[in-house]
């Protein structure tokens, strides 16, 4: 195995740079506002002093994201400043988008995807050498995170890749590493703070255990190790006193239960509960109030949304996830087990993008990546991986919105499937593989065995075909059955529709949870 | 078992662990396989498409791009016998058609889809430069249409036949040459960058070529007459097909038969293609001139042939006339193919005649009149369909063909998409696949191609970050040409002896076998 996991190392990099090509290619692709939000960052934390970054209002785009991150681009202005000084000048760069600032931007975005590389490679290097090699395509091949990170503009391979280190640290059974990099990780973006909970009662369980003294040494040990983390973040805004300001800017809860565009979440269902309800009493004759926010016009304000359910505050959502997490919780109190680790950490982030408050469509990254890692482990996974990248990376194709992009997210997409199919397939194709390894899921093993390959099920091919049938509604059928009536009706169905797979993705990702064995 | 297994694995076209790395891209067949490198391919072209095109906010000729628009413009507008007429509605100085009929077809269909989306991009007079968001996404998608529908299926088409024909040979291999063919630096950055239809009429080549290996001759004539209809370049291959073709005919039973059939095939589709023009001499010549355009000059820019290369020394546009270069030139041209055609005429193959292509199209690119750079994309047909063969070959022509248009490409503006094709090239050629033994094996004076690998590295350098003295402002072009000119003529050497040391007869016996 050693032997074998050497030869095929330069086959990550060969995948690696293949990946890096396409995104070479995409440079003068469309981006969105985040490019703009990211280079004012560089130019705030390249122009003022330490103590006004959090405070800064040059631009509306200010400075969000944990302090790790201000460092991160701390460090990329010095580098942005020898390339062109007007890329990190506080006024004159604003909406600066020369070639220049274009390349060396996106550049940085494709380098900073080697923090993912070495986290996937740091996560499978003790798998056998066929696995390994599975995984590395799928994850450095996800269509998500090109169109997220390479299109749209975003760090999410990057920051991806410390969950990656983290959780190849806990699977080998180092948990203070894994804890330190977790820390490291919220203190670049503080959304990854939803497995906190996983990573807290794993590591309280299977850390700090062993008896009292050692146990509460252990505790101690870990305590030092994630204060410490965060004492290098926040400490120097604390000596600033600005400590105030960033957690302000970190946690603006000023803004709506959901986003512009709808991201497919079990909120979406809630919105049209409500409408369908308001609907249905008006037709019988009962006064409903209007609401004054329309949830299609983007923010929402203090006002609330809904005319007959009740009003959502993010303790609530806060609630509901704790709530939702909870199976998880309780099995990993029972039983730490290292294996299943990262099917908890991605149950965390499925919950938090399902019931949380102002979720973006971009943070079913979250937990679609992790989930590739364990794709391959048999057939059921692998299906249910099918078909939620499937879904969630459609459910991204409104954020490039411009003709232009058009035929790159759907080849991207296309092709993504089609090497799912040949991968997924070419791996199960003996009956006796899919059966070894799928010890739970009998059924599916068998299944698989008779027909000898790997299928998808009816309810699901029929799903995915509707996918075709929303899409195809969208850019054709929508404008000629309504032309410019109802404009938001293809966006909404896609959220509707993705929810949906989302929410069976969940169910699917918990029974899992519940059933997996108590060793 | 478990072990083969686990290699399946991956992504797009090839690779990754020990014993049968593709597996996973092969198993489920050739169409699998190729449908998986096809879209890859798709979305690398429309990656491509992204960049800016030749003559961007450029007036007032602009490019390419103008030109195709152009000609879509006076297609739809003008009734079929104006098209190539100079007239008040027509000015032919401004990029007038010059490709045959069937290229004027297609601007006609392509200028239709405009139209319907977008008609200002290609209203009369009124859309003269026109450059717009949508009218150059529309463009871009005429020409990715284009190679979907025709280069991508000529490809299967060739694959299927060729590996009909060789049963023993390895899934994966099929599927990196696959790659190989689909994913050509040169034609992407030419076609999807630069702004061409090449992938048509290398596609009815391709078309053309496979028809021959699979002993449809008839087709084979009718494709490769439409080649010749869409862009005249293809004449580039005439001598292989006609020798081939001719060799084959000559040993049936009935010679003069055969070949005359075929020669009403061609003589068929040219006078369909020809028709509106056919009604009189006079509109017939008039066509005609406009497809050669001798006036432009023996040679243009920098190419890398024997015209431009030898003029630092000898000033062939002062010593002789244009009527003697005309004639100069075609004798060198033909004098260098004849030794491929003679071999084909005495042994017609298979393998021969995808050699003779190679040949035929060298000697037009180094010796024919009016050579572009962009005409090193028919050598480099023949060398993809090789690849398998001559993956050496194949890897050196492409790295020299790239780098002779590298001064092109600066100019519009594609040097990153250069550099990331050319780095995908590499990639995809040196995939980590079970081809260890092929490379080898050919990786024969090594010291010799590492220096000029590391040259050409160099002057690329050179190019991009230095200005030329003053007093030779075309000096780094003029060694560039030098450089690429050398490659050319030594594969080109390299190709005619590797025909002509063939063994004949295995060949020809396959041949019999198939007939």
């Amino acid at each position: 195995m050693g032997l074998q996991g050497a030869t095929s190392t330069p086959h990550l990099l060969w995948f690696f740079g293949i990946a890096t090509c396409v995104k070479l290619l995409l440079i003068p692709s469309y981006h969105s506002t985040d490019f703009e939000v990211h280079r004012n960052w560089l130019a705030l934390t390249h122009s003022l002093p330490l103590s006004q970054w959090y405070s800064d209002e040059t631009s509306p785009w200010t400075l969000d994201y944990p302090p790790f991150f201000a460092y991160f681009e701390f460090f990329l202005s010095i580098f942005a400043n020898l390339i062109d000084p007007q890329i990190v000048h506080l006024k004159k760069g604003l909406n600066y988008s020369s070639n220049t600032v274009v390349s060396f931007q996106r550049i940085t975005v494709i380098l900073s995807d080697l923090c993912m590389l070495y986290g996937v490679y740091r996560l499978t290097k003790d798998l056998d050498s066929k696995r390994r090699t599975l995984i590395w395509v799928l994850v450095v091949w996800s269509p998500m995170l090109m169109i997220v990170d390479h299109v749209h503009f975003q760090y999410n391979g990057f920051l991806l890749g410390f969950l990656f280190i983290s959780l190849s640290y806990l699977e080998e059974g180092r948990d203070l590493m894994g804890g330190l990099f977790f820390a490291v990780l919220l203190c670049f973006k503080h959304l990854f703070a939803v497995a906190a909970p996983v990573y807290f009662v794993y590591l309280l369980r299977h850390y700090c255990c062993g008896g009292l003294v050692r146990g509460l040494r252990r505790l101690l040990a870990m305590g030092a190790v994630v204060t410490a983390v965060f004492a290098v973040a926040y400490a120097p805004f604390v000596y600033h006193g600005q400590i105030q300001q960033v957690l302000r800017r970190m946690f603006p809860f000023g803004r709506g239960l959901c986003h512009a565009y709808w991201a497919p979440n079990f909120w979406v269902f809630y919105i049209i509960l409500d409408k369908l309800l308001a609907f249905f009493l008006r037709k019988f004759g009962f006064a409903t109030p209007t609401p004054e926010a329309s949830f299609t016009g983007g923010l929402v304000g203090d006002s609330s949304p809904f005319s007959i359910l009740p009003q959502i505050t993010p303790v609530t959502t806060f609630m509901i996830v704790l709530l939702a997490l909870s199976p998880c919780l309780i099995k990993a109190w029972r039983e730490p087990q290292p294996g299943m680790v990262t099917r908890w950490v991605a149950y965390a982030y499925t919950c938090g993008f399902l019931f949380g408050w102002h979720v973006h469509e971009k943070a079913s990254l979250h937990f679609v990546i992790p989930l590739a890692t364990i794709a391959v482990q048999n057939m059921d996974s692998a299906r249910h991986y099918y078909l939620l990248s499937i879904v969630s990376c459609y459910s991204l194709f409104p954020l490039l919105f411009e003709v232009r992009e058009y035929p790159i997210k759907v080849l991207l997409l296309l092709l993504y499937s089609i090497i799912m199919w040949l991968v997924f397939s070419a791996k199960f194709t003996d009956g006796e593989e899919a059966k070894a390894t799928a010890p739970i899921k009998k059924e599916a093993g068998h299944v698989a065995a008779k027909k000898g390959g790997f299928l998808i099920r009816g309810i699901e091919k029929s799903y995915l075909v509707g996918l075709l049938v929303v899409e195809i509604w969208g850019q054709l059928l929508h404008s000629i059955f309504f032309g410019e009536r109802l404009p938001f009706v293809p966006l909404m169905l896609i959220s509707i529709y993705c929810g949906l797979g989302i929410v069976y993705s969940w169910i699917w990702q918990l029974r899992w949870i519940i059933r997996s064995p108590e060793s | 078992m478990e072990k083969r297994r686990g290699r399946k694995v991956m992504k797009d076209k090839e690779e990754s662990v020990d014993d049968d790395p593709w597996r996973w891209l092969v198993h489920k067949g050739i169409v699998a396989s190729f449908l998986c490198i096809a879209v890859f391919a798709l979305l690398v072209r429309a990656a491509v498409s992204l960049h800016p095109y030749s003559g961007a906010g450029n007036p007032p000729k602009y490019g390419d791009f103008e030109a195709q628009r152009h000609w879509m413009e006076i297609t739809i507008n003008l009734p079929v016998k104006e098209w190539y007429r100079n007239s008040t509605t027509n000015d032919l100085s401004y990029w007038g058609l010059d490709y045959p009929p069937l290229t004027a077809y297609q601007s006609y269909i392509h200028g239709l889809f405009l139209r319907f989306f977008h008609p200002e991009s290609v209203s009369l007079f009124t859309s003269r430069g026109h450059e717009s968001y949508f009218g150059k996404l529309l463009m871009r998608w005429t020409v990715l249409s284009s190679d979907a529908l025709m280069f991508f299926p000529a490809v299967f088409y060739f694959v299927i036949v060729y590996y009909a024909s060789r049963p023993h040979g390895q899934k994966t291999d099929i599927a990196w040459h696959i790659a190989i063919m689909l994913l050509n630096p040169c034609l992407m950055l030419i076609d999807h960058g630069h702004f061409q239809y090449n992938c048509i009429s290398l596609g009815l080549t391709v078309g053309a070529v496979a028809a021959v290996l699979s002993n449809k001759e008839l087709v084979a004539c009718f494709l490769f007459s439409l080649a010749l209809n869409h862009k005249q370049m293809s004449a580039y291959f005439a001598p292989a097909f006609f020798s081939h073709l001719f060799g084959k005919c000559i040993r049936r039973q009935n010679p003069l038969l055969e070949v005359s059939k075929l020669g009403l095939v061609v003589l068929g589709t040219f006078v369909l293609v020809w028709w509106p023009y056919l009604h009189s001499m006079e509109a017939f010549l008039g066509v005609l001139s406009r497809l050669a355009p001798f006036e432009r000059g023996i040679y243009e820019d920098y190419v890398a042939n024997f015209w431009c290369t030898t003029s630092v020394l000898i000033k062939w546009k002062r010593m002789f006339t244009t009527q003697s270069l005309k004639l100069l030139s075609l004798g060198a041209t033909v004098s260098t193919c004849l030794p491929s055609m003679v071999q084909q005429i005495r042994a017609p193959s298979n393998q021969g005649f995808l050699y003779g292509l190679l040949n035929s199209a060298f000697s037009f690119y180094i010796f024919s009149f009016q050579v572009h750079e962009k005409s090193i994309l028919l050598p480099l047909l023949p060398a993809s369909l090789l690849a398998l063969e001559e993956p050496f070959l194949l890897k050196w022509i492409t790295f020299y063909a790239l780098f002779s248009m590298f001064p092109l490409l600066c100019r519009d503006e594609l040097i990153l998409p250069y550099f990331a094709l050319s780095a995908l090239f590499i990639l995809i050629y040196h995939g980590p696949s079970g081809r260890q033994d092929r490379r080898k094996r050919l990786s024969f004076n090594s010291v010799v191609t590492t220096l000029l690998v590391l040259c050409s590295v160099l002057l690329h350098i050179v190019y991009i970050t230095m200005q030329p003295p003053n007093r030779y402002p075309f000096l780094f072009e003029a060694v560039i040409m030098f450089l690429c000119f050398s490659q050319f003529v030594v594969l080109c050497f390299y190709s005619n002896a590797k025909q002509w040391s063939l063994k004949r007869t295995i060949f020809m016996d396959k041949e019999k076998k198939l007939l």
